[in-house]
């Protein structure tokens, strides 16, 4: 797993993702994305003198949910802490946030890794936080919006087990898909509200101290991560063949040079100062709480993984597929449910539904029909009403237009035809402009069976049932003189 | 009477206004008047809203004169302690960091006051952030105090006091973090209410020590403290750390009852070095407790000796994060500066006075890597010692009655240079917020200079009914003669 056979890298991730709840962290302040420069801000997250902070019991059931689908042990007790520091962005010149006593302790993810026993990642801690407003550097000043001051945020702390970039890559998945199981995050690194720092260090194998680390920030796309952190174990592993050390400090991720420079001590070498919060109770976590929202808890990917796996005869690559997003194992499911077939739900939701959602920048349920619509029409399929590639087509369209399976099938024409009366008139009028071919076929070209299939379809502009052009034009050739051949090919629509 | 107006008691005030014999323009008018008088001499008041004040008082008129009854502070003017933040008025806690801030809000105490009423005549000095015990910390030049123009009111809350005691306001707002309160009281001659930590919301008044801080009354009677107090008190969706304990009548409490009060007497506050009359006033007025029917023991609070040292790492490391908004970034005094840590570094310099930036810099110290366990965390431990003291005491008394204040009021200038004195003057006080609990400061005599002495009642958790019932009945008694002021 190391660049080196000699040295392996011991990494942690430290992950800041903000919670999805309709107001602030500690006012009534609406926590959206995308408003107008400080218009989602009032006195107390601009931190105005005399107010004081009111926590937002929305985030601790939240919070709750994340503890419990990371088997981390809830603290009945646990208190919030300033961190101080100054900085533009900060109003009040500290965070509060947990520092002793987080409300979340241990647990552990795990990581798929194909056929074998998944891969254990043990967290340290799970802890609540506000965030920051955000600084926006133009020529000529600098500006502050406080629209994101007070975002409810959950910091979730790995233990130093994550021993590659790949595998860094992995967690991050892993963890992002299961606060999107659990509605908790979105998870969007581009906009922020999911972001990783990496403590990362080199030591030679076998040996159990730990190097001394340099902690990699401004990561935000998964491919930032990776790269960072494969360039940060070369440089690392680089140094100490080379004899020198690594030193303590914080780097930033440059993407546009695709390498690591270290910050300013001065930029980073702080003593927050922690200290309890004074203008907030202890936080208490009633043990019917727990149970409570365990109780309701949704499924988290590995679970569903490990159902998939047992209840449906589906492969590794698919599980992983369908079980991703967890909208996409539901639409899976949901289509089950309906009467699809397991293999042809699959086969259907991994090739047309994720294709749709992806070209779209529509969210995912905007961007395919109701899973109700396309089990609907790929019964038609099943019923033979219409062809594969009609289905395709109508699925296409009910993307764009929102109508149901029924009325867009009729809507383009899709329908398939399976009636022999109308099929046998088109055979005819094949056979008799074919009439040369037909006496070939006569002759032994018994691949022109084929041709005249296709002939039908093109005719009945692929609406047919191939089925029923080939009973009929078997029937019709072998009225025409010879026994038709017993293998004939089938057209196959 | 009419000219005399502003010497009334909001009890009495009360009553004149629900009878129509005075209305709320006439006494508000009367508080202006005296204000202008007075203010040359004392500097009390370091914004004086008159458009304000009368606006209010012609809407309390409208409502005195209305069917509904009118609401508790119906009419009555009072002074705000410049650390209350009102909506539209400007609010500078004495500093020159906040020297134009006008709060886009109002604080809870504030909303509650509106709301019964009130007229607000401004805003009063104090020392810069409540840090001081003299209101010499103002950056707007010290108070003078009533009784002596050459000494101070005490402090932070010093004009609070001052102006109470000179009649400029029935009544005003102060906080007491470590005496504030309690300890201008004393030096002025009036009463002032230290309710329990919770009782009141902190919501909207500027922080020092946010485990410390509390609101409460400065008044020139403790019945209008009662009546402050029911007002001021009661749970605040706004302020987490508020009780939702429901909030009694703290005025029908006051049944001028001292029978069978058992009073504990802390041995360790008649300390050496205490001014002998404080400590004969004192005395005196336990004989006349004991005279009434109650009974006075000795009791012990031994890690009280503590409390100094305890409260000087405490209010202080809460005050260092407390003050850290104050960057010039989106309010206040912002300093010129070519980049942010120069600009951080101008503003502070410029804008905190020495005593503040000496607080700051203590708390910063105390919670420092490598200190914290030795400084903060230790005297968080003595902090619990301290309430346990307190504890255990009130199993064998209802109150504890001690001075307020080692001395009367002291010099200008007399303690400036040596802030290690200027802390001693909170002594008696700071333990009580160290544990939490409600006290009051009352007059009980004067020094050969005519110098008024407080005393100080201090009762169990939520106690406030059992100290103004037994401060009620003292000051009913007529034990002690007060004397007004004689330099205004």
């Amino acid at each position: 797993m190391a660049i080196s056979d000699a040295y392996e890298a011991v990494i942690g991730l430290e992950v800041h993702t903000q919670l999805l709840t309709r107001s602030k962290i500690f006012c009534g302040c609406a926590n959206e994305f995308g408003a107008a420069p400080n218009h989602n801000v009032c006195p107390v997250c601009m931190g105005m003198p005399g107010v004081l902070p009111v926590f937002n019991r929305r985030v601790l059931e939240l919070t709750i949910r994340v503890g419990l689908a990371t088997h981390s042990q809830i603290s009945e007790r646990s208190i919030f802490a300033r961190k101080n520091y100054f900085y533009p962005d900060l109003p009040k010149g500290y965070q509060i946030s947990q520092y002793e006593r987080p409300l979340c302790v241990g647990g552990y993810i795990e990581l798929p890794t194909g056929n074998g026993a998944p891969r254990r990642i043990q967290l340290a801690r799970i802890h609540l936080e506000e965030d920051a407003g955000k600084n926006i550097h133009r020529p000529t000043a600098s500006l502050v919006d406080f629209n994101r001051s007070g975002t409810p945020l959950l910091e979730i702390v790995s233990e130093p087990e994550l021993r590659s970039a790949e595998e860094a890559t992995a967690y991050l998945r892993e963890l992002r898909s299961i606060l999107r199981y659990l509605e908790v995050s979105d998870g969007n690194m581009e906009e922020g509200s999911f972001r990783c720092d990496a403590n990362v260090s080199v030591r030679p194998c076998g040996a159990t101290e730990l190097g001394a680390k340099t902690e990699i920030k401004n990561l935000n796309s998964f491919k930032f991560v990776e790269k960072a952190i494969k360039h940060e174990i070369e440089r690392q592993t680089a140094v100490l063949k080379a004899g020198g050390k690594i030193m303590q400090e914080t780097h930033l991720w440059d993407p546009e040079r695709g390498e690591t420079r270290p910050m300013r001590s001065k930029e980073y070498a702080h003593d927050y100062r922690y200290f309890p919060e004074p203008d907030l109770p202890e936080l208490y976590v009633p043990p019917e709480l727990v149970e409570q929202i365990r109780a309701q808890a949704p499924e988290v990917p590995a679970a569903r993984r490990a159902r998939y796996a047992r209840d449906l005869s589906l492969s590794a690559y698919e599980i992983d597929v369908l079980t991703q997003e967890r909208e996409v194992g539901d639409y899976f499911e949901a289509m089950v449910a309906a009467g699809i077939e397991t293999k042809a739900a699959a086969n259907w939701t991994m090739t047309e539904v994720l294709r749709a959602s992806n070209e779209s920048t529509e969210t995912f349920s905007n961007a395919v029909p109701p899973p109700a619509q396309t089990a609907a029409l790929l019964k038609l399929v099943a019923q033979n009403e219409i062809s594969l590639n009609a289905a395709k087509t109508a699925f296409a369209a009910m993307c764009k237009s929102g109508q149901d399976a029924a009325t867009t099938v009729k809507a383009l024409g899709l329908a398939q035809v399976s009636d022999e009366a109308t099929i046998s008139q088109v055979c005819d009028q094949v056979l008799s402009a074919e009439a040369d071919k037909v006496a070939q076929f006569h002759a032994g070209r018994e691949k022109l069976f084929g041709f005249f299939v296709g002939q039908v379809v093109k005719a009945m502009k692929g609406n047919a049932n191939p089925k029923v052009v080939n009973e009929v034009l078997k029937r019709k050739l072998a009225m025409a003189g010879r026994p038709s051949p017993s293998d004939l090919p089938s057209s196959g629509a | 009477m009419n000219d005399e107006l502003f010497r009334l008691t909001i009890n009495d005030a009360r009553a004149a206004l629900r009878k129509r014999e005075i209305s709320a323009v006439e006494l508000t008018r009367a508080c202006l008047e005296r204000i202008s008088a007075t203010e040359p001499k004392l500097n009390a008041f370091l914004t004086v809203a008159e458009s304000e004040a009368l606006t209010q008082a012609q809407a309390a008129d409208q409502r005195l004169a209305g069917t509904q009854p009118a609401p508790a502070l119906c009419g009555i003017p009072l002074g705000i302690k410049d650390i209350f933040c009102v909506r539209g008025m400007r609010t500078t806690c004495a500093s020159r960091i906040l020297e134009n801030f006008v709060p886009p809000f109002d604080a809870t105490v504030i909303v509650r006051l509106r709301e019964a009423g009130a007229v607000f005549l401004g805003k009063l000095n104090m020392d810069e952030f409540a840090m001081g015990s003299s209101t010499e910390n103002s950056a707007f030049g010290p108070t003078r105090n009533p009784y002596d123009l050459a000494r101070v009111p005490g402090g932070s809350s010093g004009g609070s006091a001052a102006a109470v005691a000179a009649d400029e306001c029935l009544a005003s707002l102060g906080t007491d973090t470590g005496g504030s309160i309690r300890q201008p009281a004393a030096l002025c001659g009036i009463v002032g209410v230290k309710p329990t930590y919770s009782r009141v919301s902190r919501y909207g008044i500027v922080a020092f020590a946010s485990s410390l801080d509390q609101v409460g009354p400065l008044t020139k009677t403790v019945r209008d403290g009662a009546i402050m107090m029911h007002a001021l008190a009661g749970v605040d969706p706004r302020d987490s750390t508020c009780s939702a304990r429901p909030v009694p009548d703290y005025e029908s409490a006051l049944n001028g009852e001292l029978r069978n009060l058992r009073v504990g007497v802390p041995k360790e506050f008649f300390v050496e070095g205490m001014q002998p009359a404080v400590d004969d006033a004192v005395r005196a007025t336990l004989k006349h407790l004991e005279a009434a029917g109650a009974t006075a023991r000795e009791i012990s609070l031994p890690h009280s000796q503590y409390a100094v040292a305890t409260y000087y790492l405490i209010a202080t490391a809460e005050a260092s994060a407390n003050l850290a908004r104050y960057d010039g970034i989106r309010y206040g005094f912002r300093a010129e500066a070519e980049d942010l840590n120069e600009l951080y570094h101008r503003t502070r310099a410029l804008g905190f006075g020495p005593e503040v930036k000496r607080r700051i810099m203590l708390g910063t110290f105390a919670l420092s890597s490598g200190y914290y366990d030795a400084y903060y965390l230790k005297a968080q431990r003595v902090r619990t010692l301290i309430r346990k003291d307190f504890e255990a005491a009130f199993n064998t008394c209802d109150v504890i009655v001690t001075p307020t204040s080692p001395t009367t009021a002291f010099r200008l200038g007399e303690k400036t240079q040596d802030p290690l004195q200027m802390y001693l003057s909170d002594i008696f006080t700071i333990s009580v917020n160290l544990a939490g609990l409600p006290a009051l400061s009352m007059p009980c005599g004067y020094d050969s200079d005519g110098l008024p002495i407080g005393l100080q009642i201090i009762g169990p958790a939520f106690g406030e009914e059992t100290i103004l019932r037994a401060a009620d009945a003292l000051e009913r008694s007529g034990s002690i003669a007060r004397r007004r002021p004689s330099a205004v």
